[in-house]
């Protein structure tokens, strides 16, 4: 009695644990039609936010609202965007974790980091 | 001396009444003097003799077609028609940066030509939106570089004044403001030595060689090196642009003075959320006042200047 019980007990946790399998799956089919992604936004020569925290794989894009050109510019060499005029945007997916730090190579002194976390 | 800095006064007056902008420079002794255009045009000349004289230009940003000026190539031509209307012809002419808005071709091409016309030879730097082409550089230093060495720099004599242009807006470092880097040091301390230091120094850049306001990156990070370099000379002025405001001081033997752009106004330092364009009404923008309070009064044997408030 005590050892097919068991088994039973064997059987309903693979079970379970095949169905919590299934359930993940399914999440994350649904999740890829629409990939993470975060915006900052250039005003008043700063980026909006200075620092944005998003999850690996996601795109993060500039927006330039300033009448006046910048460039996002990755401090070490990870993305450099072209001039972006008023309107003008700019995207990178970052994939693996790390901490990004950028500026705006016209006016240094606008700076931003975009930090990736899984 | 009250009735010259009165004069004096008006004369920065009416020069502030011009949007459309240059600057006219006349050698005294080897001290250097300002005045508007406006006022050289208007008055009879107020430096005692003139050896020879040179105009500046600045922040022309040819291709700007935002508030508060739907046009810069039309203030450029009307900023080039002053200098063409002086009554004394000047030697030559200096371009202080941020020729175009965007380091189009079209843009470059368009503001040589428009010079070209005053017959002229200019004097470029390049300022941080002449630096926008994928090459970072090359478009304008094609046109306007010729001889020049590194991001474009260079020096040349003219009537006994020595004249340095330097470029403070490559290779700009994050965080910080303009840079003129190690190696245009090296060559600045070598294009000076041996020189006599009773020969008087002009050096132009684009952005200010001294710290206007930090937070708007208004300043050049390594000034200092440049400064301590042109310590020994007697007199030395400094022309620059980019803030689109006039503001000058003196320190030591050193005169720093930036031009008007002849594009758009910027606030006064730290009167606005961003140094963006001040949108002046339309009708204003020739007639831009008040963002300055900095004017020249003229001592004895050199430039004296009543600081300019931050404000």
């Amino acid at each position: 009695m005590t050892r097919s019980f068991k088994i039973l007990t064997f059987q309903g946790a693979a079970l379970v644990a095949s169905a919590l399998m299934m359930l993940t799956v399914s999440v994350m089919t649904k999740a890829a039609p629409a990939p993470p992604a975060a915006a900052v936004t250039i005003g008043n020569f700063t980026f909006k936010a200075a620092v944005v925290t998003v999850k690996p794989g996601t795109t993060v894009t500039w927006t330039n609202g300033d009448d006046i050109p910048h460039t996002v510019v990755s401090k070490d060499g990870v993305f450099k965007s072209r001039v972006l005029d008023t309107g003008d945007k700019f995207s990178f997916t970052f994939a693996k974790p790390g901490q990004f730090g950028y500026f705006c190579s016209l006016h240094p002194h606008m700076t931003g980091a975009i930090v990736v976390k899984a | 001396m009250l009735d010259d800095l009165d004069r004096d006064r008006r004369g920065f007056l009416k020069c502030m009444a011009w949007a459309g902008t240059g600057a006219l420079f006349a050698f005294d002794g080897g001290v250097g003097s300002s005045m508007g255009l406006d006022a050289a045009l208007a008055a009879p000349r107020h430096t005692a003799a003139a050896p020879f004289t040179f105009a500046q230009i600045s922040d022309s940003h040819i291709g700007f077609n935002k508030p508060p000026n739907a046009d810069a190539r039309a203030t450029f031509r009307e900023a080039i028609a002053k200098v063409k209307a002086l009554p004394q012809r000047p030697d030559f002419v200096i371009h202080t940066g941020d020729v175009s808005q965007l380091s189009r071709d079209e843009e470059f091409d368009d503001a040589k030509q428009m010079l070209n016309e005053l017959g002229l030879p200019v004097f470029y730097v390049p300022g941080e939106h002449d630096m926008l082409d994928p090459d970072g550089g090359k478009a304008f230093l094609n046109r306007f570089g010729k001889g020049s060495q590194g991001a474009g720099w260079y020096s040349f004599d003219h009537r006994g004044v020595h004249f340095v242009a330097l470029v403070n807006v490559a290779d700009l470092k994050p965080g910080g403001m303009g840079n003129l880097g190690s190696k245009q040091l090296a060559w600045l301390k070598d294009d000076l030595a041996g020189r006599a230091s009773s020969q008087p120094i002009v050096v132009f850049a684009h952005i200010p060689l001294w710290t206007v306001y930090a937070d708007w990156g208004w300043g050049t990070d390594d000034a200092a090196e440049a400064l301590k370099l042109l310590a020994r000379f007697g007199s030395v002025t400094v022309l620059n642009g980019h803030i689109h405001q006039i503001t000058q001081k003196v320190e030591g033997r050193v005169a720093f003075h930036t031009a008007r752009s002849t594009a758009f106004p910027q606030p006064a330092p730290g009167t606005a959320p961003s140094p963006g364009p001040l949108k002046v009404p339309t009708e204003q923008l020739r007639n831009m006042l008040g963002i300055t309070d900095a004017m020249f009064v003229r001592g004895h044997d050199r430039i004296a200047l009543i600081d300019s408030t931050l404000s």
